[in-house]
């Protein structure tokens, strides 16, 4: 039997950042806690050489390698030069709140980078089983972050429960995997989309696949129902693993959902579009109303992302190229925003107290009025207020719902966001209409200071001109 | 003449852009702060001149136009314009705001380059609201106009600032999201956000109502018509004097701005089959609002009523056109409607905004806005008296002040579609004279009152020039409305011509 080595271009960024990660994880073993930061320095550097080389290696064309199992593509590059950008901040705006906790520890970065590895082969699966291996690496990883503060009962509380509700999920894919392959006989996803359109969408094995296959993708994703585990790992959780686990896995997350149904199964529309919009509809209305009682930020942000989740499906249901741009680009620019949003929570904290409600952000503008401009930029991008970002976010998802006729949909949707915009209004008004409850001055470190102003400068520029990375995310889906 | 400078742009993007550079000013130097604020504010106004002084008042055609690609993959496009619908309404945003600069003045200690900063870059926003021929663009402005005003009212307001701020946000909001779904249906019939698009867009009549109703509720609520006027007395008492001025003088009237160029033209045949339900709203505002107004304690809560009764008339002359033209058949006859309504605008952005300022005057001595605290303020401040008579009588609608003339079009205009609509809406002569009367009887006429007012001293120099401004505005509109009329005869000419034409 011959064993023909598979083509190695297309996955060096994966490679790169596999040895990268093996090699922080060495040489932090061999450094002192006074030298951790060369530890941080070196995940940086891996995020900036993987970078580079998935720009210089930029897919025009897709191309299959792997036997079939990796795909890179644009859409695939485009997305994982966003999840190094948003794990480059979220490593840079957790590095003080680590150091002031001790936490400060090589593991953080190490799981950070395996993460990332998981997201960027989430990103390019392209068959059944790279799928499960990418989402499998990536939530290890983030089980093992969430219990990173091993003295901390809520952590550990946190993790746990995210761990066993976690595999139930992957149980459940893993099910509907099996069944697919029944029905199909291969995981490959070309094949899988072939094998689909011929036989058509009336076989029930498949549609069963399918059934399972989407709860388990709604659970990694947070989609109500399957969304209980969210608000607790996020309360739980360092708030530096809660930045992390908040952004970038949303865009992989959403890479599954373009490969394995629109690519894999996207012949049976019919039926995951009827699902979807039960998701997507229940996500929208929880999520906000939810989010309304809760008085701890991160529980508060942990609600919104449901909702986000919610207009994020919009997109996808909507099933037409439009749509998909639309979610691609509610989810980059979600991503920006959930980075920003925890990332100005951990600047708040110091030594020994955690901004966690609220009421710590009360006359943030006497403190600061840089941050506390910054939080409102962030804000009224999440509440889909124009000239920011978010704004044009949900106009495209919600555009691409009226033009398939689900304009009930669409009501409903603004309807809940007018909801949704009440609790973002009142964190708003805790920075600017109260009176400070703390005079601690805010240590932040200059080099976060310009990412988080680059970040929420970032919203208000896409936000009078949001034309760029709409034509982006548009190229990048058609090829 | 420099037709080609991009003049709207300018206009929009100088106060925004000034706006940013008070604010880099900082908090801590206050002087300068208001200094820059004040000729930034200045300056835009001036720029704003030439759109009245170049404006070709014969043709019905957008003016000013300027044009690029923003968004190509929705085909939404940086198109500015105006006629004389939103030329007026521009010109007057740039010398409102002028005012409430001054008017802030000494008034506000706390964070000044915030609160200027937020004032100009309001006036921007605003001013983007007027002139956008873009839909999407002018749904971007009139959203992201809640914002700084959100702020004003919630930073620098009164003791339940944060209720009413946040009320006033919502309230706005969800008017204005059904709004967006009826612009994203429309941009799915015709491929386009251009509003002069959607004017020639052919609509079923249920599409028509629909998307009425969509435009009546986000416009209803900026107006604001009975019934979802609740927000508007108390965002006026909660916020600062200068908030006040800008709600009343400028934002109600995106309102009605908002009904001229979109739910007349764009569904005609849906606003011609419910005329007689803006109508109905708009006598209650009048008539039920009128005498809501006369038993307020609070005289910025009375103004704040009196304002929802006038912007009543506003609606009233705008969808009377339909009744009168039915009646006449006659074109020339329906224009009056519409004019007067315009004329209104304007005027009781004066009149509104010199009661709020005049309130604020007292407000800042007293540190009261009840009525029962003054009495017999004439004997302390006379030169403030006299002015507040003035638009006291301006606001009941005595004839040579600007109030008359859109009340009287209006009226006019009513009374050839039926007799009992110009009945009740005549009825605000009477209402309108009794509250604003029997206020300034209460608070400036009769004996002093208690001993703060006998301590009260008469207005300064920075006051009087702010109302003598507005005195002179309301008596030059009153008494010689021509040109603010001559520059809309054609636009409404042209209004009237594709209302009276069927979609169907």
């Amino acid at each position: 039997m011959n064993f023909v080595a598979p083509d190695f271009m297309p996955v060096l960024p994966e490679l790169f950042m596999l040895t990268m990660a093996c090699l922080v994880l060495v040489i932090d073993v061999f450094l002192e806690q006074r030298q951790r930061h060369i530890t941080y320095g070196l995940a940086q550097l891996t995020l900036l050489g993987a970078a580079l080389l998935t720009l210089a290696t930029y897919a025009h064309a897709p191309v299959t390698t792997m036997f079939g199992h990796y795909i890179k593509d644009a859409m695939g590059d485009l997305l994982k030069l966003f999840i190094y950008l948003a794990s480059a901040a979220v490593f840079l705006y957790s590095r003080d709140y680590l150091q002031r906790r001790d936490l400060f520890k090589g593991e953080y970065y190490v799981l950070g980078l395996f993460g990332v590895l998981g997201m960027m082969i989430m990103v390019s699966a392209h068959s059944l089983l790279s799928v499960y291996l990418g989402l499998e690496l990536l939530s290890l990883s983030l089980y093992a972050l969430v219990a990173l503060d091993r003295d901390s009962p809520v952590a550990s509380e946190a993790a746990m429960k995210y761990f066993v509700l976690g595999s139930l999920a992957s149980g459940m894919l893993l099910y509907g995997i099996s069944m697919i392959y029944g029905a199909t006989g291969s995981v490959d996803l070309q094949v899988v989309s072939d094998a689909v359109a011929k036989q058509g969408a009336n076989n029930l094995v498949l549609v069963f696949g399918l059934v399972f296959l989407v709860v388990g993708l709604s659970f990694k994703l947070g989609a109500v129902p399957f969304h209980m585990w969210l608000p607790d790992v996020y309360q739980g959780a360092p708030t530096s693993v809660t930045l992390y686990i908040g952004s970038a896995p949303k865009l992989a997350a959403f890479a599954l959902m373009m490969r394995v149904l629109v690519d894999g199964l996207g012949t049976l529309q019919g039926d995951w579009q009827q699902m979807l919009i039960i998701l997507s509809a229940l996500s929208i209305a929880l999520g906000n109303l939810v989010a309304i009682v809760q008085t701890n930020i991160k529980r508060m942000l942990a609600y919104s992302t449901i909702s986000h989740v919610g207009f994020l499906l919009l997109g996808i249901l909507a099933g037409s190229p439009e749509g998909y741009a639309a979610a691609m680009f509610y989810a980059i620019v979600y991503v920006l925003m959930a980075v920003g949003a925890f990332g100005v929570v951990i600047m708040l904290g110091r030594a020994g107290f955690e901004a966690e409600n609220i009421d710590d952000f009360k006359g943030l503008n006497d403190r600061s009025p840089w941050l506390a401009f910054l939080m409102l930029v962030i804000m009224m991008s999440m509440a889909g207020v124009p000239f920011l970002a978010g704004f044009y976010a949900k106009w495209m998802v919600l555009q691409a719902v009226v033009n398939i006729g689900l304009v009930w949909l669409a009501l409903f949707g603004v309807v809940f966001s007018v909801v949704g915009a009440f609790y973002y209004l009142r964190v708003v008004k805790c920075l600017y209409f109260d009176k400070p409850e703390q005079s601690e001055p805010i240590q932040i470190s200059l080099d976060t200071e310009i990412a988080i102003s680059a970040n929420g400068l970032l919203l208000v520029a896409l936000g009078l001109y949001p034309t760029a990375l709409m034509t982006w995310c548009a190229t990048a889906l058609l090829n | 003449m420099l037709p080609e400078l991009p003049l709207l742009s300018f206009v929009i993007w100088f106060p925004i852009l000034g706006g940013v550079a008070v604010l880099f000013v900082g908090d801590d130097n206050p002087g300068r702060a208001r200094t820059l604020a004040l000729t930034v504010a200045i300056l835009s106004f001036l720029i704003s001149l030439p759109l009245y002084t170049l404006f070709d008042p014969a043709t019905a055609a957008m003016q000013f136009q300027e044009f690029a690609p923003w968004i190509p993959a929705f085909t939404v496009n940086y198109h500015l314009g105006v006629d004389g619908f939103s030329m007026p309404l521009i010109l007057l945003t740039a010398f409102m705001t002028v005012l409430v600069i001054i008017a802030g003045w000494e008034v506000v200690q706390y964070r000044v380059a915030q609160y200027m900063a937020a004032f100009l870059i309001m006036e921007g926003l605003m001013i983007g609201v007027f002139a956008a021929l873009d839909a999407l663009l002018f749904y971007v402005f009139f959203e992201a106009m809640l914002i700084p005003m959100f702020l004003i009212i919630g930073i620098w307001g009164g003791p339940r600032r944060v209720y009413a701020t946040i009320k006033f946000f919502l309230y706005t909001f969800i008017g204005s999201v059904f709004m967006l779904i009826a612009l994203i249906y429309m941009y799915n019939q015709a491929n386009s956000f251009e509003i002069l698009d959607f004017h020639k867009l052919p609509l079923s009549m249920t599409e028509q109502v629909w998307i009425f109703f969509a435009f009546v509720l986000g416009f209803s609520v900026k107006v604001p018509m009975w019934p979802v006027h609740t927000w508007l007395p108390d965002a006026h008492v909660e916020a600062p004097t200068g908030g006040s001025v800008i709600l009343a003088a400028i934002t109600l009237k995106i309102g009605g701005y908002g009904f001229l160029r979109f739910a007349l033209p764009i569904t005609p045949d849906a606003a011609n089959l419910l005329d007689w339900l803006i109508i109905a709203l708009s006598l209650i505002a009048v008539v039920y609002i009128g005498l809501v107004a006369l038993i307020q304690q609070d005289m910025k809560k009375l103004i704040a009523y009196s304002s929802i009764a006038h912007m009543g008339f506003v609606t009233l002359g705008f969808f009377i056109v339909f009744g009168l033209y039915r009646n006449t058949g006659s074109l020339s006859g329906a224009a009056m409607g519409i004019e007067g309504g315009m004329v209104q605008m304007v005027s009781h952005g004066f009149i509104s905004g010199a009661l709020f300022l005049c309130v604020g005057v007292l407000y800042d001595r007293l540190h009261s806005r009840q009525i029962k605290d003054y009495g017999g303020v004439v004997n302390t401040m006379p030169v403030f008296a006299a002015f507040m008579v003035l638009f006291a009588m301006a606001n009941s609608g005595l004839p040579g002040t600007s109030g008359f003339v859109g009340e009287f079009l209006v009226i006019l205009s009513s009374f050839k579609a039926n007799f009992w609509i110009a009945f009740l809406a005549a009825t605000t002569l009477i209402l309108g004279a009794a509250y604003t009367l029997w206020l300034v009887k209460r608070v400036i006429f009769g004996e002093i009152g208690n001993s703060h007012v006998a301590e009260l001293k008469d207005a300064n120099t920075r006051e009087i020039v702010m109302l003598s401004l507005l005195a002179a505005a309301v008596l030059l509109l009153g008494l010689w409305p021509d040109p603010l009329t001559s520059v809309m005869h054609a636009t409404v000419d042209n209004l009237l011509q594709h209302v009276t034409v069927t979609k169907l």
